[in-house]
């Protein structure tokens, strides 16, 4: 008999991404100088138990990489070795590489071997250096450009001061190398990383302090007061670590005094304290919630069948509501029990109805619990302050938002660390905590759930935004509301961000925040105010599969239009309504002139109506554009269950979707952005003509 | 030919429906269901052999009327007018015909190849030609049909 392995391959694969994030959001909440025990056990245990697995099922590599990584844990939990700050990072950054050769192996695809052996090493590192005790990850780095045409130096230093402190340099010329001693606790790859925008990198190299001594002999010119000091070195043993040979160098300036190596408890802490800062600053304040218990007690299930069960309920609705009807047309007297019976069928339909949708539906913390971490990382890489308050991460909605949301929310982060947040010194200059915050907040409201990223930073430039609109000749005026003003962001390829940095402002932005969340039949709302802060609230219907939509006529056909990209309705006087070209129709909406389109033409239905007059023009907005769009009758406002037209068919211009209305018929959502599209293909044909 | 055998050897069961006075037969496992024609709703810019989509049971199901598409036949409406659900490459849609005759196997020496001119429809999509007394049942790989680019039903043709 042959069992089919994929199956619990497929569990593995889902429970080790479980232990992966459980493990990253322990880690991020972790308590550098005094660890729960509690956590610590818990992160070994989900190290443990991807190993196990990944043993079970062969997979030697994840093996390899969480043997090492649950050797350190092991030791730590013991009280063997203390918790460094440094390994909370090799551990976050093991997580990643397992997290990658997972993907990799549920793919097929490949992983970086260099990575797995980076991570492997630096924590075979971290268990050797605890022989050695007192070691601290900062050292004295070593930038050594080499001879030739100059460049410009205050950025350098600029660079370097992100990373650490500059305690000298050496100027050189077209003949001599220059070279910076940086006191930093950062790698060289990342150095050299971030040095290679303003140095040629085949110019470039870092020693440490090692390889320095070992240098010297081919730079004997170099006229360096360190030479002196350096020279000093012989005197003593070599010292167990970089950090001693630090203070040593500092100590030996200028004169001789003979110096003992420091034992390593009378070592200066300030190096210390300084590498932890930007770990707390970005830390989540410690919510130790009930949700460790509550993660036992669930099962997994198939999305396919969730939908398909979702798809039934829907149906035994509309069942319901034409029994519902028909019932309408008994005698209540005659009928009172088959009545009752109806009644009842209707209330524990819709009970069903919300339990089965319930189903569907997860708690945004699966969004937010990546943010500690990105929040973490982007704040130490920006030298910026951040605390990160989340709200709300039990709001629960719907999966498939939960998986689409993560772009849109991580660049509206992403923007908020960036662009908002203020340095620490510009803060404190303007009586602002050198701390910034960073709030994500979830909540309902009104059928809604509501998303936002909030931040204390320097808020929207009102001045900066319409220049820059000016600039790309946007027709903006001066008196326009600030409300106006911030939806501008919104508009392709425009950024607001002085300069291009590593983080964001390369010209994909807002616009398609706002493409992807109105993807989702939601929209975004920006407050602002400047030196205060902004708040970016996304704001949602309650699940994918449920749209609120307006259901109009045309030639006598139904169609729902989603009701987030209608702006008003009314009825058109003939003389608003002007002719192109003789041709294409426009209408005068207070002042402003918006093309006109009717239903029927673009569907190629027969037209009902004689004139403009008997029908309703609406005014809809996708992408930017404002287009009417002229129909027969507003018929009225529901929720509609939205059903893929793929499916069974392919996809039709200006249609997004189908649902099934309460009498059992099928009506066509509007896509409204195709729409705007195809009037504006119609017009531009229709001049066309014209010219021809 | 040999597509009209099974696995184990035994030929499978056609469904035969009628267009017009010609009879098609195509493979019963294809087939989810046969209903009447409820009201559809019509599909904007679509070929006028796509009548529209239907809700069956939740699902939004497209409808050909292979009457019109094949040009035979007598496309009218009522009661009487004959849906036949396909289950084809994970897809459901509905055929409209003009009526269902039969559920009957061929035997080996009851197939035909199809000479080279064929009915309405393209040979690359005959199987054979059946014979069955002096009725003469014209054998379609559904399948590959319904998937064709110019029914324009998907994307792109799987076939």
């Amino acid at each position: 008999m042959t069992i089919d392995m994929s199956q619990f391959i497929a569990v593995f694969f889902d429970e080790a991404a479980e232990h992966l994030a459980n493990m990253e959001s322990l880690l991020l909440k972790i308590d550098v100088s005094a660890p729960d025990p509690e956590d610590l056990n818990a992160i070994f245990r989900a190290a443990h138990s991807i190993k196990g697995g990944a043993a079970t099922f062969g997979f030697s590599d994840l093996t390899d990489v969480t043997h090492v990584l649950e050797n350190l844990l092991d030791r730590i939990r013991k009280q063997e070795i203390a918790l460094k700050a440094e390994m909370v990072d090799a551990f976050l950054q093991s997580g990643d590489v397992l997290q990658s050769m997972l993907g990799a192996h549920r793919e097929n695809g490949d992983v970086d071997q260099n990575e797995i052996q980076r991570v492997t090493q630096m924590l075979t590192r971290l268990v050797a250096d605890q022989e050695a005790p007192g070691q601290s990850s900062e050292q004295v780095l070593t930038i050594v450009i080499q001879a030739g045409e100059s460049f410009d130096e205050q950025m350098l230093l600029d660079e370097l001061a992100n990373f650490g402190e500059v305690q000298d340099f050496e100027p050189g010329d077209i003949h001599s190398a220059w070279r910076y001693h940086l006191k930093t606790s950062a790698s060289e790859p990342q150095l050299l990383d971030s040095i290679t925008f303003l140095v040629a990198p085949e110019r470039l190299s870092i020693e440490t302090i090692e390889n320095r001594e070992a240098a010297f002999g081919l730079f004997p010119t170099t006229p360096a007061p360190a030479l002196t000091v350096d020279e000093g070195f012989g005197f003593f043993e070599p010292l167990p670590n970089n950090q001693v040979e630090v203070n040593v160098e500092e100590q030996g300036y200028g004169f001789f005094a003979p110096i003992t190596p420091p034992t390593p408890a009378s070592e200066p802490s300030t190096a210390q304290i300084v590498e932890i800062a930007p770990v707390q600053a970005a830390r989540v304040p410690n919510e130790r919630n009930a949700d460790k218990s509550s993660a036992d007690s669930s099962i997994r299930v198939s999305v396919e069948k969730v939908d398909q069960l979702l798809n039934l309920v829907g149906e035994l609705v509309i069942t319901q509501s034409m029994l519902a009807q028909n019932a309408l047309q008994l005698d209540p007297v005659l009928h009172e029990k088959l009545l009752s019976g109806v009644a009842q069928l209707e209330r524990n339909t819709r009970e069903l109805q919300e339990s089965v949708m319930s189903i569907r539906m997860m708690p945004i913390s699966f969004v937010f619990n990546r943010y500690p971490r990105l929040v973490r990382d982007l704040a130490s890489k920006l030298g910026k302050q951040v605390e990160l308050r989340m709200i709300g991460e039990n709001t629960e909605l719907d999966k498939g938002f939960i998986e689409k949301l993560s772009d849109p929310l991580t660049h509206l982060v992403r923007n908020s660390l960036d662009h908002g947040i203020e340095m620490p010194d510009v803060r404190l200059s303007r009586n602002k905590q050198a701390q910034g915050t960073l709030t994500l907040k979830a909540f309902h409201q009104g059928g809604n759930i509501v998303i936002e990223v909030s931040d204390d930073g320097a808020g929207l430039s009102r001045e900066r935004i319409l220049s820059k609109a000016k600039e790309r000749g946007m027709s903006v005026s001066d008196n326009m509301s600030d409300n106006e003003v911030w939806m501008l962001i919104f508009e392709a390829g425009f950024s607001t961000a002085a300069e291009v940095t590593d983080v964001s402002g390369r010209g994909v932005g807002m616009d398609v925040v706002r493409k992807n969340i109105q993807a989702m039949g939601g929209r975004v709302e920006i407050q602002s105010m400047t030196g205060v802060g902004s708040t970016m609230s996304i704001r949602l219907p309650l699940t994918l599969a449920i749209l609120d939509g307006m259901s109009i006529s045309a030639s006598d056909e139904l169609y729902i239009i989603p009701l987030t990209f209608i702006i008003e309705s009314l009825q058109p006087k003939s003389d608003e309504i002007k002719t192109l070209a003789g041709r294409g129709n426009v209408i005068n909406v207070r002042g402003e002139y918006l093309p006109l389109i009717a239903l029927y033409d673009i569907f190629n239905l027969s037209a009902k109506l004689k004139s403009f007059e008997d029908g309703l023009v609406i005014i809809l907005e996708a992408e930017g554009q404002k287009v009417a769009l002229f129909v027969d009758d507003l018929l009225g406002q529901h929720q509609v269950v939205v059903k893929n037209l793929e499916t069974n068919y392919r996809r039709v211009n200006g249609v997004a979707g189908a649902t099934i209305m309460g009498d059992g018929h099928v009506a066509f959502i509007l896509d409204v952005a195709a729409l705007v599209k195809m009037a504006q293909h119609v017009s531009s044909s229709d001049i066309a003509k014209l010219a021809a | 030919m040999e597509q009209l055998l099974s696995e184990d050897g035994v030929n499978r069961e056609l469904l035969v429906f009628a267009l017009g006075k010609e009879e098609y037969g195509i493979d019963i496992l294809k087939v989810q269901e046969i209903r009447g024609y409820d009201a559809v709703t019509s599909i904007a810019n679509a070929p006028s052999f796509i009548k529209g989509v239907i809700n069956l049971r939740g699902n939004i199901v497209p409808i050909v009327d292979l009457r019109v598409k094949f040009n035979i036949g007598n496309p009218s409406y009522d009661q009487f007018t004959v849906v036949i659900i396909l289950n084809i490459a994970q897809r459901t849609l509905g055929i409209v015909v003009d009526g269902v005759s039969d559920v009957m196997t061929l035997s080996t020496e009851q197939l035909r190849n199809a000479p080279e001119f064929g009915a309405a429809l393209d040979t690359a999509y005959i199987l054979g030609l059946g014979t069955v007394d002096d009725r003469m049942i014209i054998l379609v790989d559904i399948e590959k049909l319904m998937t064709s680019a110019d029914m324009a039903l998907v994307e792109t043709a799987i076939a």
